[in-house]
């Protein structure tokens, strides 16, 4: 395959950034869109110029750490990470737009390069238990009903990242929140904090920078988990109930 | 607590989301009694003059109309203060555009803002025009409200505002209904096709019921 890549290139996060075109040849079907992209730094280190930078790690769509709006989508075409993206998803001769996650909350670094610790913080705020440390506790111990087991599962799917705030025209991060605030407050280890967590990491969303939701739908459309968009209801729920609960005490 | 609701965007949510079911709820009631127009001069007015009684004796004459007067007053300011403020903080969160865009959401979605401030504006014309009289076409007569309806929608200009506003209210409730039972968390995967039905469904009756009235006056159904 050949293809015409335009390609967001920013030295650095103080510096104004442009789309750059590129060419690229022998590319396989069978190649991820990462691997396309390593072939064209190949090419370009041969060249003596600057590589494209971009975030990856596992390669295998669990870390969550490969980004990239893929013309004009979040992970691109399919529904999935862009490092599991295949360039048999093309067509020989395409022309595509490779950009950086846009939202003010994910300041670019370098390229296609963002900041996703907004993310990191918002996590800080409350996805997590208290729990004592040791050896793992007998597994009957604590009973899960199933359904409650089954839904806290479909939420620890979110691998956080970043394609729902990508994809929000406000540049919100409410899919990610609520996939984390429905995760662990479904599951009694997590009752402890069920209050505190909705609100804090609410909070934090908010003072991020991140924008509101307006319910348009884009986040549960890019992300690549399939967190579904009732989650963003579900954690609006557990908002109003902790807000009323605080309002008493 | 009403500040930690209004310094969070999920808080301010909520107040958009209760604010425009209120006004909702009062529009049903007024597109139906609107409809009365159709049963002649005499029952429309007889109607208006009862909202004013209505209430008595246990209230003064005109407090119920002043009471729902003050609580949508109240609605429209908070609904748009926080559409304001919401508006402000989502354009912040995302400034700079991609290069490459394509239509997304769909259009009721896309022009909550836009056809917000049409309804806005609706709102204070319509107002000035049938309820003060400042704006009326033709000598306004308090009391007379089928007299005075008859003249507005004799007026090119009265019919184009009319309707081009009831069309954005349609589309407004279409996305605003299902939107406000997600924010108060009524949502969930069994109630969604419901719920977007009793959206369409409002949406369709209510444009449908208040725009009857200035086709049957541009007819001659009604004069
Ligand atoms: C003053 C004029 C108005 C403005 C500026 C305005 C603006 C807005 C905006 C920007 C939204 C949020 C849209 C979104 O989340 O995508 C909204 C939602 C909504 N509006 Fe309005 N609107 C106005 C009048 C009305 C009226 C007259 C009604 C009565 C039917 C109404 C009912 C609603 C409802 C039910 C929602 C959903 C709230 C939620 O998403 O939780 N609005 N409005
Ligand atoms: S909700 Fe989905 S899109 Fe958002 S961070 Fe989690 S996995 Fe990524
Ligand atoms: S690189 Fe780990 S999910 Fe894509």
């Amino acid at each position: 395959m050949k293809l015409t890549l335009r390609v967001w290139r920013q030295r650095a996060a103080d510096t104004e950034g442009a789309m750059s075109t590129y060419e690229v040849d022998d590319i396989s079907p069978d190649m991820s869109f990462l691997e396309m992209l390593d072939t064209l730094n190949e090419d370009l280190i041969l060249r003596g110029e600057d590589p494209v930078a971009f975030d990856h790690d596992c390669r295998e769509g669990i870390c969550g750490a490969c980004s990239l709006v893929i013309n004009g989508d979040a992970h691109g075409p399919e529904r999935t990470t862009t490092c599991q993206l295949h360039m048999r998803s093309f067509a020989d001769g395409d022309t595509i737009d490779v950009e950086p996650w846009r939202a003010s909350a994910f300041p670019v670094i370098k390229d296609l390069v963002v900041d996703r610790s907004a993310f990191d913080r918002i996590i800080q705020a409350g996805g997590y238990i208290t729990a004592p440390t040791g050896s793992a506790p007998e597994a009957h111990a604590t009973a899960v009903p199933k359904p409650d087991a089954d839904l806290a599962f479909e939420h620890a799917e979110c691998i956080g990242c970043g394609a729902c705030v990508a994809a929000c025209p406000n540049g919100a991060a409410m899919l990610f929140t609520s996939a984390k605030v429905n995760h662990l407050n479904v599951l009694p280890q997590g009752a402890p904090e069920r209050e505190t967590r909705v609100l804090d990491m609410v909070a934090r969303m908010d003072e991020e920078g991140f924008g509101g939701c307006t319910l348009a739908g884009e986040c549960a459309t890019a992300c690549p988990k399939g967190i579904p968009l009732v989650s963003i209801t579900h954690m609006n729920k557990e908002w109003l109930r902790a807000t009323r609960k605080a309002g008493k005490r | 607590m009403a500040r930690a609701v209004w310094d969070s965007s999920v808080g301010k949510k909520t107040v958009m989301a209760v604010s425009g079911l209120i006004m909702l709820a009062y529009l049903v009631v007024h597109m139906l009694g609107n409809l009365k127009i159709f049963f002649g001069s005499a029952e429309f007015n007889g109607y208006a003059h009862w909202l004013r009684t209505l209430g008595e004796p246990f209230l003064h004459h005109e407090w119920a109309l002043w009471i729902v007067r003050v609580v949508l007053v109240a609605a429209v300011v908070a609904h748009a203060t926080a559409a304001y403020q919401l508006s402000r903080r989502d354009i912040r969160a995302r400034p700079t555009k991609y290069v490459h865009t394509r239509r997304r959401a769909s259009y009721a979605t896309r022009t909550m803002r836009w056809g917000g401030v049409i309804l806005g504006l609706f709102i204070v014309w319509h107002i000035l025009d049938l309820t003060t009289g400042t704006v009326h076409p033709n000598g306004f007569q308090s009391g007379h409200p089928y007299q005075n309806v008859i003249d507005t929608f004799s007026t090119w200009y009265g019919n184009v505002i009319y309707l081009v506003a009831m069309l954005a209210l349609g589309l407004h409730i279409r996305h605003g209904f299902w939107s406000a039972a997600q924010t108060l968390g009524a949502g969930s995967r069994t109630r969604d096709r419901a719920l977007k039905a009793i959206a369409n469904a409002l949406a369709l009756v209510l444009t449908l019921g208040f725009v009857s009235v200035p086709v049957a006056v541009m007819t001659g159904v009604v004069s």
